[in-house]
């Protein structure tokens, strides 16, 4: 295709990189499968930045499919949905799909079987709609990014001043073992690409590019075959070297458009809107049909499942009913792992459920994990360096973070680390570089927050403080004023009784100096000169 | 004579500008207690022995007061004052605090209102002879209310682990 061929030689390169084996042939075989409903749906109310959401239900209630059960809390965070019918049997603390492996509220849902949905408002024409009824629309329907990071979609598709000129799709899945975008492609690239339009629509720009890694020709084919029929004006599919981390957002960008994303900024900076495939698929089904986000492809693999594949999977199934259709957990199983096998973390439990943006349950034999070997010291050979994508010098920050020096952690960029573990990778010593940096930047997040409550108490004591002063000050004028009253009713008995003036008594009393000595009545003065 | 009554107009001059300059760019309030202040928890516990963090960094700028009084501040509070002041730092004088939260008993509160008088950052409400809470999210944990309390019924809990401040924990040294 001459579109291809186009992309192909324009594609810019980034720094490092790694080449990983792929190990994506163990789930890609074997078409997607359906999930059944599980007979109970966990949905965590934790959203993005550690908020929780609101409960829109009560513990008893009856909820149908596709029902909005928590809220935005702020309301830039986008509702959960109820992904099938049932009644709300607790809300409660269970186990979350997170690193920490800490329990936070969660609505319980036990399913009916009926699957009852509620009516979704489909239209027909999306250009007659206004475009901020169609962001509001994609902002009820719960989307966010699918990828991984869960931004809600649609504050990235009002991208406010920065006006956009392209908008890519990332379909660069770059980590070894996941295959859901790929599968999504083969199985629907059709409504991927009506989403392409439907956001470039909304973006008001004219074109879009589909970045897609090399090493996935049966998803190319689909694409392409799709785009060949027409009717999907300004987008192009451009195939990407399978490096990685090409599917990091800001990497993509860079390999597609040339263009370099600010340090602390955002891709809008760069004139670009960057979304995942499947969001762009759950964007068309939520504008045209008007369905909320209620499931996603999530690829079940590694050595420790007898039967890995993809699976359309509801939100809020636990990770273990997904485990069982899947034949369960082979005998030489040993770590559970939520994402790929380089971005991923180890879940301590399969009690938690599939999210909005759980692309991957990794099960890992112990032979698939090459135990880890114990560190040694630093060699300075400077491998990291080489193969650090956004372009750092992990090992100048490993000794920052070692010796806990925040001002040199910065000097060298460490919020700029996406954590992507090339650096780890090559280390010929074994140093766990990436666990370092993110150990070092929650240290320093939390630094952060500590001095921000610091602020707050002592705005707290001074505002206290000045108050109480205040106080003081109102009661002593209160007093005097008082005083003041006491001897003017005492002063005019006496002139009642004798004319001869009592001058000496009003002028005469010692006063501090405040307010009240203007407020002496000016009358005062005059008695004095006459 | 010329020579001195020239170099005694220039040094004259001199002082007039000086006096001058120091009226007209006067630093308002004191910058190295501000520095102090910056560095201390704000917990307003007032173990250091001074009404609040303020008057404690006040003190030190004045130079009243050693910089290992703070317990919530811990080692690294010492370290970072040490470290503005260009002094040695030194151990804290008493244990270092870990930070809890003031928990009220509703249930046997009696509504007198003493805590709330006591509390350096308002962080309780209530009224009097109605039941008082604690506002979890300002409470600095300095414990001074736990003492005026006539009915016992204020407690310090550790503060629970969430998720918006839960760390990644570091590696095991190499």
């Amino acid at each position: 295709m001459a579109g291809t061929k186009g992309g192909m030689s324009r594609l810019s390169a980034f720094h490092g990189g790694i080449h990983l084996e792929n190990h994506k042939e163990v789930s890609s075989s074997g078409g997607l499968r359906i999930c059944p409903i599980p007979p109970r749906l966990l949905f965590p109310l934790l959203q993005r930045y550690g908020r929780n959401a609101r409960p829109l239900v009560s513990v008893g209630e009856r909820v149908l499919k596709g029902q909005p059960i928590a809220g935005g809390d702020p309301a830039a965070l986008p509702p959960s949905h109820a992904s099938t019918s049932g009644f709300i049997t607790a809300i409660e603390d269970r186990l979350l799909p997170h690193p920490s492996g800490l329990y936070g509220p969660c609505i319980v849902l036990d399913a009916d079987g009926e699957d009852e949905a509620v009516e979704f408002a489909a239209i027909s024409d999306y250009r007659a709609l206004p475009r901020e009824e169609l962001r509001r629309r994609v902002h009820a329907a719960g989307i966010v990014g699918m990828g991984g990071a869960g931004f809600p979609t649609a504050l990235k598709v009002n991208p406010g001043a920065r006006a956009a000129d392209t908008l890519i799709l990332n379909c660069a899945e770059c980590e070894p073992y996941i295959t859901c975008d790929d599968r999504l492609m083969r199985h629907a690239s059709a409504e991927v690409l009506e989403g392409a339009r439907i956001l470039m629509h909304i973006l008001q720009v004219e074109s879009c590019l589909v970045g897609i890694e090399n090493d996935m020709p049966e998803a190319i084919e689909a694409v392409e075959s799709e785009l060949a029929r027409g009717g999907h004006r300004g987008i192009e599919i451009v195939p990407v070297p399978a490096i990685y981390p090409t599917g990091s957002e800001k990497l993509l960008i860079r390999v597609l458009t040339g263009r370099e994303v600010p340090a602390s900024g955002i891709p809008a900076n760069a004139g670009v809107v960057c979304q995942n495939v499947a969001t762009a698929a759950a964007v068309y089904r939520a504008v045209l049909h008007g369905e909320p986000l209620l499931s996603r492809i999530v690829t079940v693999t590694g050595g420790g499942v007898p039967w890995p594949g993809n699976w359309l999977t509801r939100i809020g199934t636990p990770i273990a009913d997904l485990v069982q259709r899947c034949g369960g957990y082979t005998q030489s199983a040993d770590r559970l792992i939520l994402g790929g096998p380089m971005m991923g973390f180890a879940l301590s439990s399969d009690e938690a459920p599939i999210t909005k943006t759980t692309n991957c349950i990794l099960v890992l034999t112990a032979r698939e994990m090459a135990a880890r070997q114990p560190p040694m010291p630093c060699i300075r050979c400077g491998a990291c360096a080489e193969a650090c994508p956004v372009e750092l010098l992990p090992q100048q920050l490993y000794w920052y973070s070692r010796s806990d020096n925040p001002e040199r952690l910065a000097d060298h960029h460490l919020a700029d680390c996406i954590e992507c573990g090339c650096c780890d990778f090559v280390c010929p010593s074994h140093i766990p570089l990436a666990q370092y940096f993110r150990a070092s930047k929650s240290k320093l997040a939390a630094q952060r927050r500590e001095r921000d409550q610091a602020d707050q108490a002592r705005g707290r004591f001074e505002a206290r403080q000045a108050r109480k002063q205040r106080e003081l000050r109102e009661k002593a004028e209160a007093d005097k004023r008082k005083k003041e009253l006491l001897r003017r009713a005492t002063s005019t008995d006496k002139d009642a009784g004798a004319d001869t003036g009592e001058i000496g008594g009003l002028a005469a009393p010692p006063e501090g100096p405040g307010p009240s000595r203007s407020a002496r009545p000016a009358q005062h003065d005059e008695t004095r000169e006459s | 004579m010329l020579a001195a009554l020239l170099l005694g107009g220039v040094f004259a001059l001199l002082g007039l500008l000086l006096g001058w300059s120091s009226i007209r760019f006067k630093v308002a309030g004191d910058p190295l207690a501000d520095e102090i202040d910056a560095l201390l928890p704000q917990t307003q516990c007032a173990q250091c022995g001074f009404p609040g963090c303020r008057p404690y960094a006040e003190a030190i700028a004045r130079g009243d007061a050693e910089i290992n009084l703070c317990p919530p501040g811990g080692e690294a509070g010492v370290r970072a004052l040490a470290e503005l002041l260009g002094v040695e730092p030194q151990p804290l004088a008493s244990p270092p605090a870990v930070r809890r939260l003031a928990v009220i008993d509703e249930a046997r509160c009696i509504g007198c209102t003493l805590c709330l008088q006591a509390c350096p950052v308002d962080a309780i409400v209530g009224a009097a002879r109605l039941m008082h809470t604690v506002i979890a999210a300002e409470c600095t944990g300095c414990e001074l209310c736990l003492s005026p309390c006539p009915v016992d019924c204020i407690r310090m809990e550790p503060i629970p682990q969430t998720i918006a401040d839960w760390r990644w924990p570091a590696p095991k040294a190499a």
